[in-house]
C-alpha cells in the first residue's frame, strides 16, 4: 500500500467510523443513469438556477428595493438630476458604478431567460416521450408548479428595477388583478397598499423575489430530484433495456464529471451572453412614471404568450349589479391561462383515464408511436406560438412592414383554426412515420442500387436492418381501444353511460395505430423476397 | 446771429450755400434711391424663388396636390402649411411619395436644397404658416439639456417612437419612424408641423427651449454607445427572447448532444 492510499483510507475510515457514510455512498455513488442529450435539458435549468442564486446574491449587495424618490447623481449623464425611485437609481448604480455590476446584472437576466427556456424544453421532452406516466405523475405536477412559479419569479425579478418598461408590466398586472370580479379592486388595493403605484409594491415583491419564491424553488427542486433518484431515470427503448433495469453509466465517476463539467459550460454560455449581448438596458427605458409609456413595450418571452392573448382579446364588458366585468382582461389574463395550466397539470391523469393504462412505465415512448399525444402536444404548442406572435405584434409590424391590425386578426382567427390543423397534420405525420418504420423492419433500408433481373424487371436492393434496430422499432406497446362503446357483442349496453361513451370514443381515436410488424410477418417476408 | 450776419455778404457765401445744398440734395437723393432699390432686389429674388418653386410644384406636386396647392381627393391642401412643412416633407424625401402606401417613408430626397427652398418659398407665399429652420439656427448643443430632453421625450414621444427613438407601430400599417437619421431641423420642423400621424407640438405645449432639449436627447440617443454588448436593436425583450432560444439554448443543447455522444 502506497503512502497516498494509506492516508486516503485513513481519512475515509475516520469519517466512516463517525458517520457511517460508506454504505450509503457505495450504494448511491454507483447509481446508474441513462445517457441522452435530451435528459440534460432539466440539468440546464438546474444549473441556471444555481447561477441565478449566485448572481442574484451579488446584486442584492447594492440594490435598494425602495420607491423613495431620489435625484440621480451617478455617472450616466443622460439621466443626471432626474427624479427617480431609489430602486431605479441603485440599479443604475449597479450598472455603471459597481465593478462588474452590469455584467452580473446581464448574467442574472440571461440566466433567467435560459432557466425558463430550459424548463420549457425539458417539459416538452417529458411530455412527448410520455415520461410523466405512472409512477411519475407527482413529479409532473411539481414540474408544472415550477414552470408556473418560474413565470411569476421572472416577472417579479424584472419588475424590481422600477424602470419605464417594468412599471408598464406592473400596471398590466394590476389591471389583471382588478379584472377579478367583485374582489379585484380590493385585491389591487391590498397588493399596492392603496392606489397604483404607491410606495410599497417594490419592497414587497423584493421579499417575494429573493426570499419566498427561491425558498419554494429550492424545496420543489429538491423533491423533484429526490423523486428522480428514488424512481430512477426513464430511458429510451433499445436492446437490453427493460421496464426493470436502467442501462447507463454510474454516477461516480462518469456523471460526476459530466454534470460538473456541464455546469461550468452552462455558466460559460450564460457569462458569454452576459458579456456580449445587452439585456434589459434600463438606462434607456428611463425611470417609471405612470404618465409615460414606450412604443413596443413587451414582457420577457415566457410572458409573451399571455401578453399576446390580452392584445388580441376583443373589447367585451358586462355590467351587473353595479360591477363591471372586464371579459377583455379576465378571459385572456386569467381564465384561459387557468384552463391551459390546469389541463397541463391534469394531463397524466386524463391520459391514463383514456387509455385505461395503470401500469408503471420506465421505458419512454418514441413520439410517433403515440400519435394522439404527440398531436395534442403540437396543438398546444401551436396555440402558444400564435399567442406569442401576437405578443410581439408591434415589433413584427415595424420590422416586416406589416399592419398591426392584420397581425391581430391573423392571430385571432389562427388561434382557433390553426391548432386543430396542427393536430391533424401531426397525427398524420406520426402514422406515416410508423408506416415507414414498418417498411424498414419488413423490407430493410433502401440502398439506391438498382438491379435488373434476368427477365428484365428492375428492382431496388433493400438491405435488412440490424436485429437491434428492428427491436427498437417494434418494441412499443400497441394500445387497444377500451371496448365500452355502445353495446358489446352480446348486446349488453355499456353500463358507464354517456361518460363511458365519450371515454370509448376518445380511446378509440387514441388507439389509432399502424400495426408494428410481428415476428410471423417478418418471417413470411424473409424467404427470398427482395 | 452776429456771426451769420457778418459773413452773409462774404464772397464765398453764395458758392458755399450752393455746395451745401447740392451735397444735401445729393445725399438725400442717393439714400432715397438706394433704399428702395435694395428692397426691390430682395423682392425680385423672392419672386424668382416663388416662381421657380411654382414651376417645380407644377411639375412634381400638382398632380396630387392640385395646380394651386388646393389639395385633391388623394392629397391635402398645402395652403397655410408653411415652409417648415415643405422643408420637412421634401427634405426627408417623404414627398413626392414613391407610392400610395399607408404613409410616406423617409428616402433619398428627390429635390436638392435649392429646389426644396424654392418649393418652400412657393408654398409659404400662398398663406402664412410655420417658417422653416436651419440646422445652424438651432442652438441645441449650447442651450439643450439632455436629461430634461429625455424626460420630455418619454412623456411626449416615446409612446410612438419607442424609448430609444427606434420607431414603433401605429394602427393599420402606419408607423412612427425611427429617429436615428433625423437632423435637428427635421426634428424641430416635425414638432411644429405634425407630419402624417404625428400631433403638432405648439410652443405652448413644448417651448422652443424644450424642443432644443428634445433634439439634444435624440442626438444623444443616435450616438448612444452599446453599453453592455450588442444592442439587439433596442426594441425590448422580443429580440432578447429570440436570442436566448437560438444562440443560448442552441449552444447548450449542442453541448449536451456532444457530451452524450462522447459517452459511447
Amino acid at each position: 500500500m502506497s503512502a497516498k492510499n494509506r492516508i486516503a483510507s485513513g481519512v475515509a475510515g475516520y469519517v466512516d467510523d463517525r458517520t457511517g457514510a460508506a454504505k450509503w455512498l457505495k450504494k448511491n455513488l454507483t447509481k446508474v443513469f441513462p445517457d441522452h442529450w435530451s435528459f440534460m435539458l432539466g440539468e440546464i435549468a438546474l444549473y441556471s438556477f444555481i447561477i441565478l442564486l449566485l448572481s442574484g446574491t451579488f446584486l442584492t449587495f447594492w440594490f435598494d428595493p425602495s420607491q423613495r424618490e431620489v435625484i440621480y447623481n451617478g455617472s450616466y449623464a443622460p439621466l443626471s438630476h432626474v427624479t427617480m425611485s431609489a430602486s431605479y437609481a441603485s440599479t443604475l448604480h449597479i450598472s455603471f458604478d459597481v465593478r462588474g455590476g452590469l455584467l452580473m446584472r446581464q448574467i442574472h437576466h440571461w440566466a433567467a431567460l435560459i432557466f425558463m427556456a430550459a424548463i420549457v424544453a425539458h417539459l416538452l421532452r417529458v411530455f412527448f416521450t410520455g415520461a410523466f406516466r405512472k409512477p411519475r405523475e407527482f413529479n409532473w405536477l411539481i414540474g408544472v408548479g415550477l414552470v408556473t412559479l418560474g413565470i411569476v419569479e421572472g416577472f417579479l425579478g424584472y419588475s424590481l428595477p422600477d424602470d419605464l418598461l417594468s412599471g408598464t408590466g406592473i400596471r398590466i398586472a394590476e389591471a389583471i388583478l382588478q379584472a377579478i370580479p367583485v374582489v379585484g379592486s380590493y385585491l389591487s388595493f391590498f397588493a399596492f397598499g392603496g392606489a397604483f403605484p404607491g410606495h410599497v409594491f417594490i419592497p414587497r415583491i423584493y421579499t417575494v423575489h429573493v426570499l419566498l419564491l427561491p425558498g419554494i424553488f429550492l424545496a420543489l427542486i429538491t423533491i423533484h430530484l429526490m423523486l428522480v433518484w428514488y424512481q430512477k431515470h426513464t430511458q429510451y427503448p433499445g436492446p437490453g433495456r427493460t421496464e426493470q433495469n436502467v442501462v447507463g453509466y454510474p454516477l461516480m465517476p462518469v456523471y460526476m464529471a459530466k454534470a460538473g463539467g456541464f455546469f461550468f459550460i452552462v455558466f460559460g454560455v450564460t457569462a458569454f451572453l452576459g458579456g456580449v449581448a445587452s439585456i434589459n438596458p434600463i438606462w434607456l427605458y428611463g425611470p417609471y412614471t405612470p404618465g409615460q409609456i414606450s412604443a413596443g413595450s413587451q414582457p420577457d418571452w415566457y410572458m409573451g404568450w399571455l401578453d399576446g392573448l390580452v392584445r388580441m382579446s376583443p373589447p367585451i364588458e358586462t355590467h351587473a349589479f353595479g360591477h363591471t366585468i372586464s371579459w377583455n382582461i379576465l378571459l385572456p389574463g386569467l381564465i384561459l391561462p387557468g384552463i391551459l395550466f390546469t389541463g397541463m397539470a391534469l394531463y397524466p391523469f386524463i391520459e391514463s383515464w383514456i387509455t385505461g393504462d395503470k401500469r408503471e412505465h420506465h421505458l419512454l415512448d418514441r413520439p410517433r408511436n403515440v400519435p394522439n399525444r404527440t398531436a395534442l402536444g403540437a396543438m398546444s404548442l401551436t396555440f402558444m406560438m400564435i399567442s406569442l406572435i401576437n405578443g410581439g405584434n408591434d415589433i413584427i409590424a415595424t420590422h416586416f412592414h406589416l399592419t398591426i391590425n392584420g397581425i391581430m386578426w391573423f392571430t385571432r382567427i389562427g388561434l382557433i383554426v390553426v391548432p386543430p390543423i396542427a393536430f391533424v397534420i401531426t397525427k398524420r405525420i406520426c402514422l406515416s412515420l410508423q408506416r415507414a418504420d414498418r417498411e424498414l423492419v419488413l423490407h430493410g433500408k433502401e440502398t439506391g442500387r438498382l438491379v435488373m433481373l434476368p427477365h428484365g424487371e428492375f428492382v431496388e436492393v433493400h438491405e435488412p436492418i440490424s436485429a437491434q434496430k428492428a427491436w427498437t422499432l417494434t418494441q412499443h406497446l400497441q394500445p387497444e381501444a377500451l371496448m365500452v362503446e355502445g353495446a358489446d357483442e352480446n348486446g349488453v349496453r355499456n353500463p358507464a353511460g354517456l361518460k363511458g361513451k365519450i371515454r370509448a370514443r376518445i380511446s378509440k381515436a387514441n388507439a389509432e395505430q399502424v400495426a408494428a410488424p410481428t415476428l410471423t410477418e417478418f418471417k413470411e417476408l424473409e424467404g427470398g423476397h427482395h | 446771429m452776429k456771426r451769420l450776419s457778418r459773413y452773409r455778404r462774404h464772397k464765398f457765401a453764395g458758392p458755399a450755400v450752393l455746395l451745401a445744398a447740392l451735397f444735401t440734395i445729393g445725399t438725400t437723393f442717393s439714400i432715397a434711391t438706394a433704399l428702395p432699390s435694395q428692397q426691390r432686389m430682395e423682392v425680385s429674388a423672392q419672386t424668382t424663388m416663388v416662381e421657380e418653386g411654382k414651376q417645380i410644384f407644377a411639375r412634381g406636386c400638382s398632380s396630387c396636390h392640385g395646380l394651386n396647392a388646393e389639395g385633391g381627393a388623394i392629397a391635402p391642401s398645402l395652403i397655410g402649411v408653411g415652409a417648415a412643412s415643405v422643408d420637412f416633407q421634401v427634405g426627408t424625401g417623404r414627398m413626392p411619395m414613391a407610392d400610395m402606401s399607408q404613409q410616406a417613408m423617409r428616402k433619398k430626397p428627390v429635390y436638392n436644397e435649392q429646389e426644396t427652398a424654392a418649393l418652400a418659398a412657393y408654398v409659404a407665399s400662398l398663406a402664412p404658416g410655420p417658417a422653416s429652420v436651419t440646422n445652424a439656427s438651432l442652438t441645441w448643443e449650447r442651450d439643450g439639456n439632455v436629461a430634461q430632453g429625455g424626460e420630455l421625450f418619454r412623456t411626449n414621444c416615446a409612446m410612438c417612437h419607442n424609448f430609444a427613438a427606434q420607431g414603433g407601430a401605429l394602427s393599420n400599417g402606419k408607423y412612427a419612424p425611427t429617429l436615428m437619421d433625423a437632423q435637428p431641423k427635421q426634428i424641430y420642423e416635425a414638432m411644429i408641423t405634425g407630419p402624417q400621424s404625428m400631433p403638432k407640438f405648439s410652443n405652448n405645449t413644448i417651448t422652443p427651449a424644450e424642443k432644443l432639449s428634445i433634439i439634444k436627447w435624440i442626438k444623444a440617443a443616435q450616438n448612444e454607445p452599446s453599453l453592455g454588448g450588442a444592442s439587439l436593436g433596442r426594441v425590448g425583450p422580443v429580440t432578447e427572447g429570440l436570442l436566448v432560444w437560438t444562440l443560448g439554448l442552441g449552444l447548450l443543447i449542442g453541448v449536451a448532444v456532444w457530451l452524450a455522444a462522447k459517452a459511447r
